[in-house]
């Protein structure tokens, strides 16, 4: 009785995923599948095939890729350390970690223009020193950069989840069982915490694939990702067509890639597949 | 002493200003079962950690064999430990979380599979090796935290209340389980419970433990019929603690009444408190009592009836499976040798080890 009630609680949600998730995404499909002329068309999809789309998505891959284990290079033993620390206010320290999250989006990556820039606040504190200059602005480099910082909090958050979830009497089992402390986190902490990894791994890597704001404003406009190109198509060369037809693409190598990273973690449940 | 496996020598362990050990001395016999009982807070818990070397002691020293242990991690001690709340490897099958220990040293293959087969066996769960830890009851997965830690043949098996999280049947069945588990392996066992029942069933040897000090250390028998303080006596079991004075050897005066007893030594006209476990108190016609009173309730608890009878200003608790309606006026008689005789706390803080709980 009480069951069958609180299931219309979930009636707001639903209504929301349809007009905008579900919809918006059949309207993707199926602007992707078709032309102006509203026939049936593969052309969208096979536009990726064009070396400068081939380009932009093999660089998208390379750049998402290196930022996603730049940020779980950095995030782990950041974690790991943040749930050994033994603190009254260990939320206020997590809480300052995750504190970039809380600033906008844009104004993080503007910010890091102007400390980049070429007369920018680093270049002029090293001038100052008469240190060589740094001239990353406008580079693969500075991209990588840009997304490592805007996104690294969301690789922090679900591995610190896990990691602080794992109860500390198994660790101290693996120990009793004649596990070093290296052997411990190998066979015990880290496939505990793979749940976190991976969710850490989606949360990061989808939105630098995906991104055209960080490469907008740190690559100038001479580096193309590929959602640079997918806001090009839709902005300036007005074809939704092509736009939601490389999206879709995207889509698949987004959902691929999503597949083999949870084909090495059978048991955490819960996460996109 | 060639059969001293374990010695604690002046271990003290304190967290910021709360004290958990105090200058504890402690020693283990080989192929015995010692059970730490006490309190939630009573230091048992930290004792077996330091045992395990989950915990450094501030102070003192930690002898395994005659060799100084104190320093080594958890991985290199003889020992293994089954922990409270199991902590299996979830990620990890029956078969896998039994291998564990077995793997890191390097065993063969066979030998792995030979020894999951056996203790799976042992624990009364044999064929279970393919199944997952989150598909097991709780007595399971405490049966399969046992086997994980015997096949790594440790000298020493530490158990952390293994059974608080089971019901009360389970939990009397595990407890005839861990004796006989503990006699066909043949190595000594130490056990960490609150449940004085437990202690009094298992143990070859109790010590008693309060706020970090050891209360006694003794057989159940010993513990339960000699309580040396008020505060052993009243951890275990019901029992009447009464302030009296000890007029002469083998005779002392309980409120105004003389009753004999068999304590010699406490010296003339000396305070001190007495026990008397319920069931050692009879009620017999008044004119035969060394007391007369009257009883003032009466509750049926299956084996027995609880009484409280009211004489010479106190409440005695009496067991007993002769019924005594409330009202009736009875007489109290303790024979000599149930009386259990203890000296009074001699200073301030040995009473408030002693009495706060």
């Amino acid at each position: 009785m009480n069951n069958k009630r609180k299931k219309y609680l979930a009636f707001p949600y639903v209504l929301w995923m349809a007009a905008f998730i579900i919809i918006p995404l059949f309207m993707i499909i199926y602007y992707g599948l078709t032309n102006r002329n509203r026939q049936f068309t593969f052309e969208n999809l096979t536009i990726i095939a064009e070396p400068s789309n081939l380009k932009a998505l093999w660089l998208s891959l390379k750049l998402s890729t290196l930022s996603t284990i730049l940020c779980l290079i950095l995030a782990y033993p950041l974690a790991s350390i943040l749930t050994k620390i033994k603190m009254k206010n260990k939320s206020i320290l997590v809480f300052i970690f995750i504190l970039p999250m809380w600033m906008n989006f844009l104004l993080r990556t503007l910010a890091w223009q102007t400390l980049l820039d070429k007369n920018g606040v680093i270049n002029t504190v090293l001038t100052f020193f008469h240190l060589p200059l740094i001239n990353i602005i406008n580079t693969p480099g500075a991209i990588i950069l840009g997304m490592v910082y805007n996104f690294l909090p969301f690789m922090i958050l679900p591995i610190y989840n896990t990691l602080s979830k794992i109860d500390s009497s198994v660790v101290d089992a693996a120990r009793d069982l004649g596990a070093n402390e290296f052997q411990t986190f190998l066979r015990i902490t880290f496939p505990l915490s793979l749940p976190g990894v991976i969710s850490g791994i989606t949360m990061v890597f989808v939105p630098a694939l995906t991104t055209f704001v960080i490469s907008d404003i740190l690559g100038g406009s001479k580096i193309l990702l590929i959602g640079n190109v997918i806001e090009q198509e839709f902005k300036y060369a007005n074809n939704w067509h092509t736009g939601s037809g490389l999206s879709l693409v995207l889509m698949v190598f987004i959902l691929i890639s999503m597949a083999l990273v949870s084909k090495y973690d059978k048991e955490s449940e819960g996460n996109i597949w | 002493m060639a059969n001293k496996l374990i010695d604690l020598i002046s271990i003290s362990k304190s967290y910021g200003n709360n004290i958990i050990l105090d200058d504890m001395n402690l020693y283990l016999n080989e192929n015995k079962f010692l059970t730490l009982l006490g309190p939630s807070g009573c230091g048992k818990t930290t004792t077996l950690r330091i045992l395990g070397g989950f915990e450094t002691p501030d102070k003192g020293q930690i002898l395994f064999e005659g060799r100084d242990i104190t320093a080594l991690p958890p991985n290199q001690r003889n020992l293994n430990t089954v922990f409270q709340k199991y902590a299996l490897f979830h990620h990890m099958t029956v078969a896998e979380n039994i291998a564990f220990g077995l793997k890191i040293k390097k065993k063969s293959k066979a030998y792995i599979n030979d020894k999951i087969k056996y203790a799976l066996k042992l624990v009364n769960l044999d064929d279970y090796e393919n199944r997952t830890t989150e598909s097991l009851s709780g007595g399971q997965q405490q049966r399969i935290a046992i086997a994980r830690a015997i096949v790594n043949e440790p000298r020493v098996l530490l158990l952390d209340e293994p059974l608080g999280a089971l019901d009360l049947k389970l939990r009397q069945d595990m407890q005839y389980e861990l004796i006989r588990l503990k006699n066909e392996l043949g190595i000594t066992f130490v056990y960490v419970t609150h449940d004085q029942e437990e202690a009094l069933t298992m143990s070859d040897t109790i010590v008693v433990m309060n706020q970090g000090y050891i209360q006694q250390i003794g057989s159940p028998e010993d513990i339960y019929n000699e309580p040396v303080n008020a505060f052993v006596a009243d951890f275990i079991g019901e029992s009447n603690i009464i302030p009296a004075i000890m007029l002469e050897d083998k005779l002392v005066n309980i409120l105004g009444a003389n009753f004999p007893c068999v304590d010699e030594g406490f010296g003339h006209n000396k305070p001190v408190d007495v026990v008397i476990r319920p069931e050692d108190i009879d009620l017999v016609p008044p004119e035969q009592g060394l007391l007369t009173g009257h009883v003032t309730s009466l509750i049926f608890k299956g084996v027995h009836y609880e009484m409280e009878v009211m004489a010479n200003g106190r409440e005695w608790l009496v067991h007993s499976t002769d019924l005594s309606p409330v009202g009736k006026e009875v007489g109290i008689f303790v024979d000599p040798f149930d009386i259990q005789i203890m000296n009074k706390p001699e200073s301030e803080d040995e009473q408030a080890v002693v009495l706060s709980e």
